[in-house]
């Protein structure tokens, strides 16, 4: 059981490595990817099977008992997280074999992007909070390199603006765990749990803010998410599919996880992350309204969509966070599968300015309806994984009279359904010639696309079960027992 | 000693954060640098109180000092120091490409503001012609420039 643990760590670093070694060989990189990609995720499964039937599982790494050493921990949230994360990032890699853009930039693009899911796994893994800081910074630091393979002038800009904002955000981090340090003399997370009661409450708010503000900044919330919309859309597709699909997600994680197990029950800042939630959705959909290139409205619409999980957190009761948890799931995948068809259209076309687009619906057939899946999921039409979630959150938030925010999560999704229907009018729409810079699209890129729009269908047509796992997850959560009962072993 | 110390913290972290928000790459860098420090020191102040330095096999339970925040700090200085490094090989690449070491403004935002700005003109325009001319005049204009002017915005040939 350990094993299944450390693989996710492990397996991808020592991949990492072995990458860069044989990186003359480009097959061979492509290999130890998919194969490395694919072996986890068939790991993450059977780890979420037997966490789902036993409960959390915990190990120690080296052996020191839990409050000293090294703990690693999978509970239902942890495990769907890890599930989810690593298809999309299989999927986003035969895609980027497939368009070549990124992955033949430089020999580096393999070891870094398997570095990166070492980062992403060990975040949602990893038991405490010292050790996600670290996670924190292998993902990052994999992502600087990402985001500016290219060396491409604006690539420098908007990478300058990620790396330097991410920094801030680690240094507030690393300032919190002084904090939590010198106030708990623990930041192992299921010990802080305990400890935390015992802080004055001042005190414990002070931290629990903290907390929230540098998490904040990675998941983009409002009002701290000026980043993302800056430094995503200029990396390559590829690329940005996968921050898109997964680093504010494991920001949101990290929120959901901290703010739910350290604060006692009657002690949860509800009113103010429904108030931060409810600004996000607006801001966020708005500021997509007003742009005009695909990947940046689609950026926006990540800013957008982080508040409706906010929101789910916010109501702090099993169906909300279970909404909550669900919604991060359909976002994810959907979110990933616009940025791959997003970049299908740019490769087709040769840009992605609306401007310059049109008639895709005539030469792209294919591509249109892999747009329009994921899209009309995303604001919420039934019968797609977006309706079901929205409509988890929306009955958790009536059943405890949060009139105002459900209102306002509604009004987003009609704004989110316009500024789809702007992609869907200026790029499929209309009788614009093709531009010469386009090319006819590889099966490779279509695949993944595809299994990732059909993945997301899958989801809707199984949210029973799916929506019963999450409530399994956010009971385990605002519990919080059997998470301590596992590392502890009490 | 330890009021020293956050002293010096708090020195760091303020001389940090204004020099993060300059233009110049460069002093963002220096300026990162000085909050990392500040960080660091907060964790080593969190040790508590000085006592004696944690081996093995020397000295007394009880006056050793918390060797965690120590091991903490290493792993900090450790990560600080490659990330700083990578950036400053970027700001290098950012100086080699522009020529400058200013922070470069996000060429989409401000076609953005243009394209509001542009709008906002016109709809000023219109209203000086409308007291002038009367409305008749200014309806007329609008419906002429009203709807495609905004696209035809200054930034448009930065694009292409």
């Amino acid at each position: 059981m350990s094993a299944l643990l450390a693989l996710p760590i492990t397996l991808p670093l020592g991949a990492a490595a072995v990458s860069i070694v044989v990186g003359r060989w480009r097959t061979a990189q492509r290999v130890i990817g998919v194969a490395t990609l694919s072996a986890l995720v068939v790991v993450s499964i059977v780890l979420l099977v037997r966490v789902d039937r036993d409960g959390a599982v915990a190990s120690q790494a080296g052996g020191w008992e839990a409050p000293f050493g090294i703990t690693l921990v999978a509970d239902r949230l942890a495990a769907v997280m890890l599930v989810v994360s690593l298809l999309m990032l299989l999927a986003v890699l035969l895609y980027a074999i497939g368009q070549g853009e990124a992955e033949l930039a430089h020999v580096g693009f393999h070891p870094v992007y398997l570095v990166l899911a070492a980062g992403v796994s060990a975040t949602f893994l990893t038991g405490d909070l010292f050790n996600l800081f670290v996670s924190f910074e292998v993902m990052l630091t994999a992502s600087y390199v990402l985001i500016t393979l290219g060396g491409r002038r604006d690539q420098v800009r908007a990478g300058m603006t990620y790396v330097v904002i991410s920094l801030v955000a680690s240094a507030l981090f690393l300032t919190t765990l002084g904090f939590v340090y010198a106030s708990a003399g623990t930041v192992n997370l299921a010990d802080l749990a305990g400890r935390f009661t015992d802080l004055p409450v001042g005190v414990r708010q002070a931290l629990a803010l903290l907390l929230l503000v540098v998490f904040g900044i990675k998941a983009a919330v409002f009002p701290l998410f000026f980043w993302l919309p800056d430094s995503y859309p200029t990396a390559p597709t590829a690329v940005t599919a996968v921050f898109a699909g997964l680093l504010t997600k494991v920001g949101v994680y990290a929120i959901i996880r901290t703010q739910t197990i350290l604060l006692p029950a009657d002690d949860r800042p509800a009113t103010l992350l429904l108030a931060i939630a409810g600004a996000t959705m607006v801001v966020g959909v708005l500021g997509a309204i007003a742009q005009n290139d695909i990947k940046r409205i689609l950026s926006f619409h990540i800013v957008s969509q982080i508040g409706y999980m906010i929101m789910g957190l916010g109501f702090f009761t099993v169906a909300g966070v279970a909404g909550a948890v669900l919604y991060v799931v359909h976002h994810i995948i959907v979110k990933t599968t616009l940025f791959l068809t997003g970049g299908l259209v740019e490769h087709r076309a040769g840009t992605g300015h609306l401007d310059r687009l049109g008639g895709l619906v005539r030469t792209a057939p294919v591509v249109a309806v892999l747009f329009l899946l994921p899209a009309l999921s995303l604001a919420g039409i039934p019968p797609l994984s977006g309706f079901v979630a929205k409509f988890a959150l929306v009955d958790a938030g009536l059943a405890d009279g949060w009139w105002l925010v459900v209102a306002a999560s509604l009004l987003v999704s009609v704004l989110t359904l316009f500024s789809m229907t702007k992609i869907w009018a200026g790029a499929f729409w209309g009788a614009r010639e093709p531009s010469p810079g386009g090319r006819p699209l590889p099966a490779l890129m279509l695949a993944p696309t595809a299994a990732l729009t059909a993945l997301s269908l899958g989801v809707a047509l199984f949210a029973g079960p799916l929506y019963a796992l999450s409530e399994r997850a956010a009971t385990d959560l605002l519990d919080g027992e059997t998470y301590v009962q596992a590392v502890l072993g009490e | 000693m330890t009021v020293v110390l956050a002293a010096t913290a708090a020195v760091l972290f303020g001389c940090g954060t204004f020099l993060l928000l300059q233009r110049q790459l460069t002093r963002v860098l220096v300026g990162l640098a000085l909050l990392s420090h500040g960080a660091n020191l907060l964790i080593v102040l969190a040790a508590g109180a000085p006592a004696e330095p944690t081996f093995v096999g020397e000295g007394r339970r009880g006056t050793l000092l918390d060797p965690l925040p120590q091991a903490f700090v290493l792993t900090a200085i450790v990560i600080t120091f490659g990330v700083t490094s990578f950036l400053l090989a970027l700001a290098y690449r950012s100086w080699l490409l522009t020529g400058d070491d200013e922070v470069q403004d996000d060429v989409e935002d401000r076609l953005v503001v243009t394209r509001w700005s542009a709008a906002e003109e016109l709809a000023d325009a219109e209203e000086a012609a409308a007291a002038v001319h009367g409305d008749d005049l200014a309806h007329h204009d609008s419906t002429l420039d009203g709807g495609g002017a905004p696209h035809r915005v200054p930034g448009e040939e930065v694009r292409r």
